[in-house]
């Protein structure tokens, strides 16, 4: 159910890279935890980002949780439609609900995250 | 409520279930060097006759009904009778944080109510449950304009009340806040907008202002808010004498309005406890502080209230939460609801006129500092003594002065704020005249 071709966070986001642009989302567990998502709150076009810091934050009915960036470098696009229609996030999460695209800093970074199997892997554990 | 105190045998049943002795093991962790190691001081307890004759003693030493000048922030104005019938229902008196919506329909309406009131009269789109007072709603504007713009600079005015500027400064110190202030015009009393436009820069979060002035004087507000806008800063408008809102065309070029309900029929006290609200557009609510009360359907489709955007607040979203040094003042706000529900909007146009008209009587007696346009106060020269002693020899007159200003503005020490709202009588106003003509 997770996309072979994405790298993944603990923190429930993923990333997929193509040239020097990734794309990063939040995953489908991130989204069933959350409930129904009523606002997204992003980065703007210009901004630099941190792996491991904080780059936005997803608003559901019950808890604002922050969106932690996988990877370091400038954003260059980010998901205008999320704004009019946060609830694409439930949606399709690996997909469509897309939030950000951010040009790499160091495109050998995300070989630290984890792959498909070891996401799963992780919350299969989280959720024991 | 009922009080229930605990017995001996009570108290010794609990600690003996914490496995302690006695109370005094409950503090066993505190180093002894920093222990009280005797009983405090304190006289003997008093029986409640001797309690209440203390009380009635000390009551006796203040003056009452004598009228008052003195505006500077806390105004002097008429509270109709209903309003205390209807705060001092116990469904409302007591209280606390009254928002389960499957029981407090009557609070959640009621602040509803209030949110909607504070829109028409802010030209805002949403307003808070209310906040502390007007003093705090300032930072919490600033940190709110540092939020949406990423910026972490603001520029205030001079002509801020000089306390709520204080307030800001000591938010300030541990939010990161940089506070730069631009001057008036000395002729004018009103902001200096070149000044202003010469200090906002692309690192500017927000420009504040306050209108009317603490010089009582209408500040510009569509040109501040162009000075502001320019370099991509927001405009905070702030109000003190809410009652001017009656009467002046709401700050809608403002991004955030925020400000003092005390003048809505809350009493003057010592101080408080009052009220502020802060108000904005649409766009921004997600960070606006505090309470939201929404409108929404219940289960049979019937109209409801309910706490809404909840996930922004520091029950939810602790550290992140947009305020964590905020609350409701629920009862404080109702008083307000109640007090412009009685007025209505021709009510409260015309207290405001009356303000306006008693205030401008009594300025064109005295000498006036400044000549921008004013409200229900304004600056008075003293030019034949000192401000003080104006005050002194109104008091043997048994009418309060207004405020020297030289503790706030070194400038002006030659100058006295004088208000006069809907309580101010002819006599007492021809009297202040004499006074101040040295007669």
């Amino acid at each position: 159910m997770y996309p072979e071709e994405f790298r993944y966070t603990k923190e429930h986001e993923w990333v997929t890279v193509s040239d020097d642009i990734a794309t990063i989302g939040i995953t489908d567990y991130a989204q069933k935890e959350l409930g129904d998502i009523v606002y997204v709150d992003l980065p703007r076009v210009g901004d630099a980002v941190v792996a491991g810091k904080t780059m936005g934050s997803v608003e559901s009915v019950k808890a604002v949780s922050d969106i932690y960036s996988p990877v370091t470098g400038e954003v260059v696009e980010v998901n205008a439609a999320l704004a009019e229609a946060p609830e694409t996030v439930n949606r399709d999460p690996h997909g469509e609900a897309w939030l950000v695209k951010v040009k790499l800093a160091d495109p050998e970074e995300i070989k630290r995250l984890l792959s498909a199997a070891e996401y799963q892997a992780y919350v299969e554990a989280v959720q024991r | 409520m009922r009080y229930l105190p605990h017995s001996d045998e009570e108290r010794r049943q609990m600690l003996a279930a914490c496995g302690l002795e006695s109370e005094a093991d409950l503090y066993r962790q505190l180093p002894p060097e920093v222990r009280l190691e005797r009983p405090l001081e304190l006289p003997p307890g008093l029986s409640e006759y001797e309690i209440l004759e203390y009380f009635r003693a000390r009551a006796a030493e203040n003056v009452a009904g004598y009228p008052s000048f003195l505006g500077a922030g806390v105004y002097y104005h008429y509270r109709p009778v209903l309003v205390d019938v209807v705060l001092s229902r116990g469904e409302f008196l007591t209280s606390y944080t009254p928002y389960q919506a499957e029981i407090s329909q009557g609070t959640l309406t009621a602040i509803f109510e209030f949110q909607t009131l504070m829109c028409q009269l802010t030209g805002m789109e949403v307003a808070n449950a209310s906040v502390y007072d007007g003093s705090t709603a300032v930072p919490e504007a600033a940190l709110m304009a540092m939020r949406l713009t990423r910026r972490e600079r603001v520029v205030a005015a001079r002509t801020l009340h000089p306390e709520y500027r204080e307030v800001l400064r000591t938010y300030g110190r541990s939010q990161g806040v940089e506070i730069e202030e631009f001057g008036y015009q000395p002729e004018l009393g009103s902001a200096d907008l070149d000044e202003l436009a010469d200090k906002v820069d692309e690192r500017t979060a927000a420009v504040i202002l306050q209108r009317p002035n603490f010089f009582g004087v209408i500040e510009p507000v569509r040109e501040a808010a162009e000075i502001a806008h320019r370099r991509g800063a927001l405009l905070v408008v702030i109000f003190s004498e809410a009652v001017s809102l009656g009467l002046l065309a709401p700050p809608v070029e403002a991004d955030i309005v925020a400000g003092e309900l005390q003048s809505f029929a809350i009493a003057p006290s010592y101080g408080g406890p009052f009220a502020g609200v802060i108000a904005t557009k649409e766009k921004y609510v997600r960070q606006l502080p505090g309470r939201l009360v929404g409108q929404t359907t219940d289960a049979a489709g019937n109209r409801a209230f309910c706490l809404t955007l909840s996930t922004r607040e520091q029950h939810i979203r602790r550290e992140k939460a947009t305020s964590n040094i905020c609350t409701n003042q629920n009862l404080i706000a109702l008083a307000a609801t109640v007090f412009l529900t009685v007025y209505g909007r021709r009510g409260l146009r015309e207290l405001a006129e009356q303000n306006l008209a008693k205030a401008h009587y009594l300025a064109g007696r005295l000498p006036r500092r400044f000549a921008g346009p004013f409200f229900n106060e304004f600056v008075a020269r003293a030019p034949a003594s000192s401000p003080e002693e104006i005050n002194r020899r109104l008091l043997e007159r048994r009418i309060l002065g207004g405020l020297p200003l030289g503790r706030y503005y070194p400038e002006l020490a030659d100058c006295l704020l004088l208000c006069a709202t809907e309580m101010s009588r002819k006599q007492d106003m021809d009297a202040v005249a004499e006074v101040f003509s040295g007669r």
